[in-house]
């Protein structure tokens, strides 16, 4: 009890403090990156998943050819002549209409991952807010919000989508839109429901009895605690994301030429695989599978990192 | 201490409404009477013990106090202004000369955030104006206050023991020089051997800056130990309230009786010699209230008149004020 230093003429704590450079805490993140680090199976799929990354931003300048010029030659008898070949440098063979496949898979790549990550990124920022607010104020607020998302959920979204796209048009803009307007909804629920645990927490009470206003108190309180959750649904949101998009584009009505996907690519792919051309399904498909592996491993393995009591 | 009021409840009502699940929205709510009708006062630098067993209504009280719960009837006024009904916007003004401390130490921390922009959350709050700099000083100058090494500004919560979490909740409301600090069972969730410490170091803050205290506790000791005055609460009614040393002295409520012959005694011949008080049933349901005094169905001494007549609170002199139709 003595050590208590009320007065000033107690050197022992001022003295040492002095002596004693600030020391830095570990703070609940970097246990969780310790964690996630140990992680094998979400380590090595973090470096594919940057491997195929690179392959989107800088394949391009590995290769002489370009994604647009037709190879006349080829386009009659593209089963001999476009076979993959390291000697020409079409490293992945020629896609359907005489196209530089290896450069075709750099542009559907570079699509796909876009409108994986825009997507759950616009998910993650409006779901994230809505369901923040609504679990936070609650009461009739909440109840409306909340009605709103399960009356939005019960529309079938692939038919909205696809009606979205018939009706505005093809193009990419409009396929964010309608990925956009669906892919939040689950996330805001998500997002609520946790909110509705953290809010009886004691120090949101604390906040609240000093004063500090309702909308500091949800980002200054509530988001942080919540992102642990958002960052595990966002990383399976990405390739669910990339699902929806390659379904769409599989069915034609997604993106259109002369811009590509790894959904288109892998459509075109299956028209031709009966002709023995498999080369044109089998690289855009690995680069699909690998990727869409590598996020579902780096978020089991963020679950675990973030919430060590969970396993 | 000295004499002047700071804060003054009168006949405060708190009722929450129970609905059953599921029930249709044009279905009547029942009235939980949480707190129903309880009036006190407090002076500049006093503590007040508010005592009771669990869901007589401690917390909601306190909680009544800070504008936390709607209120349903009654005020309460602080420094002479009337607060409740007062919008956030000028609540929020009194908020920085009423500061809280909570039962749980870890809970009541921000995980997220390091302890020191825990301390300076008040202080921002309140003092947008202050620099960086000066903020850091003052958030040094509070740990150091409750005894932790201000250089340890950037560690997180889970890395301090639970004694050292209740003094940094301490200091966070100590940041703002706060002239009331309410204590929701400061001390239940920690060790005896800490709760004395941080026991302590409220009542040496209290003697160094005059902070007046609400503690609150289902420990009658604690509460001997560090109360000028004692409140006993039952079932949101006020039983007695009376200066620490007469109402364990010479307790004048039934209940108060019981709960004084509850402490155990720590020398086991007075404590086996003791003679117990036992009250028969459970606390009673708040949704439906025994009538006349709320105490009568477990009273040892209950009459007649206690089930028809609601006893006031009355002074028996010496500030000695209990609720009882027969003492």
């Amino acid at each position: 009890m003595t050590n208590i230093s009320l007065n000033p003429q107690q050197p022992k704590t001022a003295a040492m403090a002095e002596r004693m450079a600030e020391v830095s805490g570990r703070s609940l993140w970097a246990d969780a990156r310790t964690r996630f680090l140990r992680n094998k199976a979400a380590m090595v799929s973090l470096v594919v998943l940057i491997l195929v990354a690179l392959f989107a931003f800088f394949g391009q300048y590995l290769t002489p050819w370009d994604n647009e010029t037709i190879d006349w030659n080829v386009l009659g008898n593209t089963k001999e002549l476009g076979r993959p070949s390291l000697a020409n440098g079409h490293y992945f063979g020629f896609g359907e209409s005489g196209r530089d496949l290896y450069s075709r898979v750099v542009q559907g790549t570079q699509i796909s991952l876009m409108v994986g990550v825009v997507g759950a990124a616009i998910a993650v920022i409006v779901g994230t807010i809505y369901g923040a607010v609504a679990g936070f104020v609650g009461g009739r607020v909440d109840s409306a919000m909340m009605r709103f998302v399960d009356i939005a959920m019960s529309i079938p979204y692939m038919f909205v989508l696809i009606l979205l796209l018939v009706v505005f048009g093809r193009s990419i803009v409009m396929l964010f839109v309608g990925i956009g307007l669906t892919a939040w909804l689950d996330m805001s629920r998500i997002v609520r429901g946790q909110t509705l645990s953290i809010k009886n927490k004691e120090y949101i009470e604390a906040a609240v009895a000093t004063g500090v206003p309702t909308f500091t108190i949800i980002r200054r309180h509530i988001v942080p605690n919540l992102l642990g959750v958002v960052a595990v649904y966002a990383t399976l949101l990405v390739p669910s994301m990339i699902l929806t998009e390659s379904f769409i584009s599989f069915l034609g009505l997604g993106v259109q030429e002369p811009l590509t996907s790894w959904g288109a690519l892998i459509s075109e792919g299956v028209k031709t695989m009966n002709y023995g051309m498999l080369w044109q399904l089998f690289f855009p498909l690995t680069f699909f599978v690998i990727t869409i592996f590598a996020f579902f491993f780096i978020g089991d393995g963020l679950r675990d990192a973030l919430d060590p009591k969970d396993r | 201490m000295s004499d002047e009021t700071i804060l003054k409840v009168d006949d405060l009502k708190v009722w929450f409404d129970v609905k059953k699940q599921g029930a249709m929205p044009w279905v009547k709510a029942r009235k939980l009477k949480a707190i129903d009708g309880v009036s006190f006062e407090l002076k500049a630098g006093e503590t007040l013990g508010i005592v009771g067993e669990s869901g007589c209504g401690k917390s909601t009280l306190a909680r009544a106090v800070m504008q936390m719960l709607p209120v349903e009837a009654g005020s309460v006024v602080w420094l002479g202004a009337e607060l409740v009904g007062l919008d956030t916007r000028h609540m929020r003004s009194h908020r920085k000369e009423m500061q809280m401390i909570f039962q749980d130490p870890l809970a009541s921390l921000n995980p997220r955030m390091t302890i020191g922009q825990i301390i300076a959350e008040p202080l921002k709050t309140h003092f947008p104006s202050l620099s960086g700099d000066e903020m850091k000083k003052r958030v040094q100058d509070v740990l150091d206050t409750v005894g932790i090494l201000p250089n340890l500004v950037n560690r997180y919560p889970h890395e301090f023991s639970g004694g050292q979490c209740q003094r940094i909740g301490i200091a966070r409301a100590l940041v703002v020089d706060p002239q009331l600090i309410i204590c929701d069972e400061p001390v239940s969730a920690l060790d005896v051997s800490i709760q004395a410490q941080v026991i302590n170091l409220l009542m040496d803050l209290q003697k160094e800056t005059g902070v007046a205290l609400i503690f609150i506790a289902h420990d009658l000791s604690v509460v001997k130990h560090i109360s000028d005055r004692v409140m006993v609460l039952y079932l949101g009614n006020v039983m007695e309230i009376a200066p620490a040393r007469a109402l364990y002295a010479k307790p004048m409520h039934p209940y108060t009786e019981a709960l004084i012959a509850a402490v155990p005694i720590p020398d086991p011949k007075r404590e086996k010699a003791k003679q117990i008080m036992l009250l028969d049933q459970d606390l009673p349901s708040p949704l439906d209230p025994p009538s006349g005094c709320v105490f009568r169905t477990r009273c040892p001494i209950a009459e007649r008149r206690c089930a028809e007549e609601k006893p006031l609170l009355r002074d028996t002199g010496e500030d000695h004020k209990v609720a009882c139709h027969l003492r």
